[in-house]
């Protein structure tokens, strides 16, 4: 060590002085940078006046009216405000939490049945994702027709918002939990026989050709070829739709479809602040809680299948 | 080896299977830890699965007589038909509210995200508090749901689509936060570490060495959230804040089935045609 330090400091200071550059190359290289930066920011300030002309535009559509948002921000701080403040008088919620909290057991049940709604269509949808995929890629079906068929009836599935399946469902079903699980479970299949396909399309095929090869049947070349390659991506794609779909089922409610939501839009149009805040708190918990569980599991099941590569 | 004309592999290992499994025990015993570990958990997934069945009040009849009743509306939705002129122009204003609150609240979400996810980056944040802090918080706003977020706008600047874009923008900034706070941690620190050796101070480490490389990145992120809001604008009418949904969840409780399907035809067109713009916008930005 000390022999490394004399000669550090025998080599003098590292640091030497600049020389500044000629005035005459200094504006050139300049005037270079300029040059360079124009047409980038001729595009960037023509892109600019562009989204500034449609967002005047958008904003006369929608009747956007910044005083109307001025004139009302207070009651949006307000609204916070009085779902915090206790009705009865007395300070805030979180000091009283059994009165906050009074309807905990009720609104218990009804959090575990919307996670119920949640996990049953999400089993559905991608039970029905599941068989729809193989129909969808490309590379195991060759028929363009049944092809072409399967893929539309997905896209279908999942461009049409779940709430309005609901909506239909509610009034052919009747209402309750089984027109949400059901609106679900279809725009669970459109989104999940989507990204099942894609992970189909991608895997290597040599398994495949080998199954063919000697001389197994459709369906044995899916289990044993196919199967093990995308088992852990569906699980974690399934996963992460849980946890899209646990925050749908919270809502699906507000049509009538079960779940928690029914509780929340009356609360919350019969103006009980404390409900609302109390609803809101415990689905924000859940849904954190489901995120972080999921997130956790689909940790797991990425490294088990790096693990089996 | 049998004398019979052997055709594939398949074959020739069926008529040894006997052989084959006296050689590899391993591979042909019944019971594993790794199969029983699957077994339980599908039965687990399988018993939960009959329970919330049951539980959610699942019976065949119902199912039978939903379904038929499905089929019912099915018919009465062909052909697709807007009933009159007038009703067509409402429905087309619709849609134009609708495109309308999902453009302006994606881009005001991206306006006030973009300061946000510098300060939720572990990379560029004011400190370990308030990049907790700022975290927990785009958590919380993500946890509530547009439609719920479309309620309480409503309550406070009145129904109409302004509601709306309150509502798209206020729960997208949770979703922006989260997805730039992401590209500005996994941006290339070099270049940050570039303009601070020669001299640069913190901001202008982030303006020269960090903005460059995340803007491609946050701008894919805007068009995507956009086609999502596409969606997600179409529905938040059904609670009063503007844009087809209202129309839609109208027609659908007035059993009006052939204008029911012509909006939901009008939408899926412009998801459509958006997707397709917005495609092609991330594809330039990315090559």
């Amino acid at each position: 060590m000390p022999g490394k330090r004399a000669f550090l400091e025998g080599a003098g200071p590292l640091v030497t002085t600049l020389t500044p550059l000629p005035g005459a190359r200094l504006a050139e290289l300049l005037d270079g940078y300029r040059a360079a930066g124009r047409a980038p920011r001729r595009r960037a300030l023509v892109l600019a006046v562009a989204i500034a002309v449609l967002a005047l535009l958008a904003g006369s559509v929608a009747e956007v009216d910044p005083t109307r948002l001025w004139r009302h921000l207070g009651d949006f701080f307000g609204y916070f405000d009085r779902l915090t403040a206790l009705e009865a008088g007395g300070g805030r919620v979180w000091t009283d939490p059994a009165e906050w909290f009074w309807g905990w057991r009720k609104w218990g049940l009804l959090l575990a049945d919307t996670l119920l709604i949640a996990y049953v269509g999400t089993a559905i949808g991608a039970a029905g994702g599941f068989l729809l995929s193989f129909v969808a890629a490309a590379n195991l079906v060759s028929n363009r027709w049944m092809r072409g068929t399967a893929r539309r009836f997905l896209e279908f599935c999942r461009t049409v918002p779940d709430i309005v399946f609901a909506l239909i469902f509610v009034i052919a079903f009747g209402l309750g939990p089984v027109p949400g699980v059901l609106a679900i479970a279809i725009h669970t299949m459109g989104a999940l026989g989507k990204l099942f396909s894609e992970v189909v399309e991608n895997i290597d095929l040599k398994p495949v050709e080998g199954a063919t090869a000697a001389g197994a049947s459709w369906v044995a070349t899916l289990r044993f070829a196919v199967l093990p390659q995308v088992l852990p991506n569906y699980a974690s794609y399934a996963l992460l739709r849980f946890e899209v779909n646990v925050r749908q089922a919270s809502v699906l409610g507000f049509v009538g479809a079960g779940g928690i939501g029914q509780d929340l839009i009356e609360a919350i149009r019969k103006f009980y602040y404390n409900d609302v805040a109390a609803i809101l708190v415990l689905i924000i918990v859940t849904v954190m809680l489901i995120d972080l569980g999921t997130e956790r599991l689909r940790h797991r099941l990425i490294g088990a299948m790096e693990r089996s590569r | 080896m049998s004398t019979a004309r052997i055709l594939t592999l398949r074959e020739a290992a069926l008529a040894d299977r006997a052989g084959l499994a006296a050689r590899h025990p391993r591979v042909f015993r019944r019971f594993t830890a790794a199969r029983l570990g699957v077994a339980f958990v599908a039965a687990t997934a399988l018993g939960l699965l009959a329970f919330g069945l049951w539980r959610l009040e699942f019976s065949p009849g119902r199912i039978a007589g939903g379904f038929g009743q499905l089929l019912h509306f099915l018919g009465l939705m062909l052909p697709p038909d807007p009933g009159s002129t007038s009703r067509a122009l409402l429905i087309l204003r619709g849609l134009a509210e609708t495109l309308a609150i999902a453009f302006l609240g994606t881009l005001l979400a991206a306006a006030l995200a973009f300061p946000l996810g510098f300060l939720a980056a572990r990379n560029t944040s004011a400190g370990r508090v308030v990049h907790f802090l700022s975290r927990r918080a785009l958590d919380s706003i993500r946890g509530v749901d547009a439609l719920i977020w479309a309620l309480i706008w409503v309550s406070v600047v009145g129904l109409g689509p302004f509601a709306g874009v309150l509502a798209i923008m206020t729960s997208d900034i949770g979703t922006f936060g989260k997805l730039f706070s992401e590209a500005i941690e996994t941006a290339d620190r070099r270049a940050v570490e570039g303009v601070t050796s020669a001299g640069g101070g913190r901001l202008a480490g982030i303006r020269f060495g960090v903005l460059p490389a995340v803007l491609p990145v946050m701008a894919g992120h805007v068009l995507y959230m956009f086609e999502s809001n596409t969606r997600s604008s179409t529905i938040i009418g059904i609670v009063g804040a503007g844009g087809i949904g209202l129309m839609l969840s109208e027609m659908i409780r007035t059993l009006e089935w052939g204008v029911v399907s012509f909006i939901v035809l009008l939408i899926l067109v412009a998801v459509a045609v958006i997707d397709a713009i917005s495609g092609r916008l991330r594809a330039a930005l990315a090559g």
